[in-house]
């Protein structure tokens, strides 16, 4: 009986490590089918630098192809998406009268603030998770995009999570800050070493020469 | 130099910004008698502070004697018109700040707090400062910073583009290029 019980358990766990190999095999390979269809798009801004890096990047993109629009910030960030519903009615403007999805904003709580000590962070890192996932069953992204700090990272492990268990297949996209000249932020080691982005991006070579997994892009700002 | 006329004079502002949090080191540093005699020295006739959250209140002065008129206050919406009439900026180490002044052209000085707990931010000042972006200090250097700096070394920042990066993303995801 034990054994049997065992066996199963051991198969689970077998198939389970064989599912999260397989999703981060795929995650890093660009997809093969050519598509125009728009996929639904989370775009997590971080406050401050971070937003206004989000927002650069999100000025070129075809606002055609990622749509519907999904934003999430820190809910004690009350400029980010502020700014990110500026940008979107200027787009607004601009598109006028074609159909477009509205965008949504939301806020998260967030697993860390600047400064908190790290002990204090397990308590409201679990909340934040709790949240995240409350948020992600409700989005369900085909793709992320993301910055840093902190905020983005339970959202992205959900996402994680819900490829490894087949519920939604999303492109996690990291662009690591141009702050950050010399290591990646905690942020980044995170997505980096759990392979959870399919593709992180930095902005100084000498981070690429550390990274040899990340994709140079130069400054965006 | 003799023009007691303040009003015919032309306004050259130095604003300081210390962000959303606080950074009364920076504060302190600027409201010294050393630093805004070198600045008026430098011609520069006014002082504007914005001091965030800081509990450091820098002393006012109306400027009448022919030293330098100096302002402050905590918060705006948008510090973009400050840093439009500055004539030289002096910011904390973050990325917004640095860049917004950068690509308006303006002459910054960027003093990184050394207080803050995950002190990266010196990462950015420093590598822009060796590429002569702009000028490197700490609040104890600031005043020798003012005192030895010649802004014609400066060389002007170049934007950045997003476009590589999205195009990256739009090949991954399949999308055709343009």
């Amino acid at each position: 009986m034990t054994i049997h019980v065992m066996v199963i358990l051991a198969v689970a766990l077998m198939s389970v490590v064989l599912r999260i190999i397989f999703v981060i095999y795929w995650s890093s390979k660009p997809f093969q089918n050519k598509s125009t269809k728009p996929v639904s798009t989370l775009i997590i801004l971080g406050s401050g630098g971070h937003t206004a890096e989000m927002l650069n990047l999100l000025s070129v993109l075809q606002v055609d192809r990622f749509c519907p629009r999904y934003y999430i910030a820190a809910a004690t960030d009350n400029m980010s998406l502020q700014k990110a519903s500026v940008y979107e009615n200027q787009l607004a403007d601009t598109v006028g009268g074609k159909i477009r999805e509205t965008p949504q904003f939301m806020q998260i709580y967030r697993s860390r603030e600047v400064g908190q000590s790290y002990i204090t962070s397990i308590g409201t890192t679990i909340f934040a998770v709790a949240h995240a996932l409350l948020l992600m069953m409700k989005i369900k992204p085909q793709v992320i995009l993301c910055n840093g700090p902190g905020t983005c990272i339970p959202l992205c492990a959900i996402a994680f999570v819900f490829k490894v268990l087949g519920i939604r297949w999303s492109s996690i996209f990291y662009v690591e800050s141009i702050a950050r000249v010399k290591r990646l932020s905690l942020s980044g080691i995170i997505l980096y070493k759990l392979h959870m982005a399919d593709q992180l991006f930095v902005q100084w070579p000498q981070l690429q020469r550390k990274y040899p997994r990340a994709h140079y892009v130069g400054r965006l700002m | 130099m003799d023009d007691s006329d303040g009003s015919l004079k032309p306004r050259r502002i130095v604003f300081v910004t210390v962000g959303t949090t606080s950074f009364d080191t920076l504060v302190r540093a600027v409201d010294t008698h050393e630093v805004k005699e070198e600045l008026s020295k430098r011609g520069y006739t006014d002082l504007v502070i914005q001091m965030g959250r800081g509990s450091y209140i820098p002393t006012t002065s109306s400027g009448e004697d022919g030293s330098l008129n100096v302002e402050y206050f905590t918060f705006s919406s948008s510090i973009a018109d400050n840093l439009k009439e500055a004539s030289l900026v002096i910011s904390h180490a973050g990325s917004g700040s640095i860049f917004e002044t950068l690509r308006l052209g303006k002459p910054l000085i960027v003093v990184v707090n050394e207080d803050l707990m995950d002190n990266h931010q010196s990462e950015l000042a420093e590598e822009l400062a060796e590429r002569k972006h702009l000028f490197y200090a700490r609040p104890q250097t600031l005043y020798n910073i003012i005192a030895t700096m010649n802004l014609d070394t400066l060389i002007p920042y170049e934007s950045g583009d997003a476009v590589p990066v999205a195009k990256l993303i739009n090949r991954f995801l399949g999308f055709p290029d343009d």
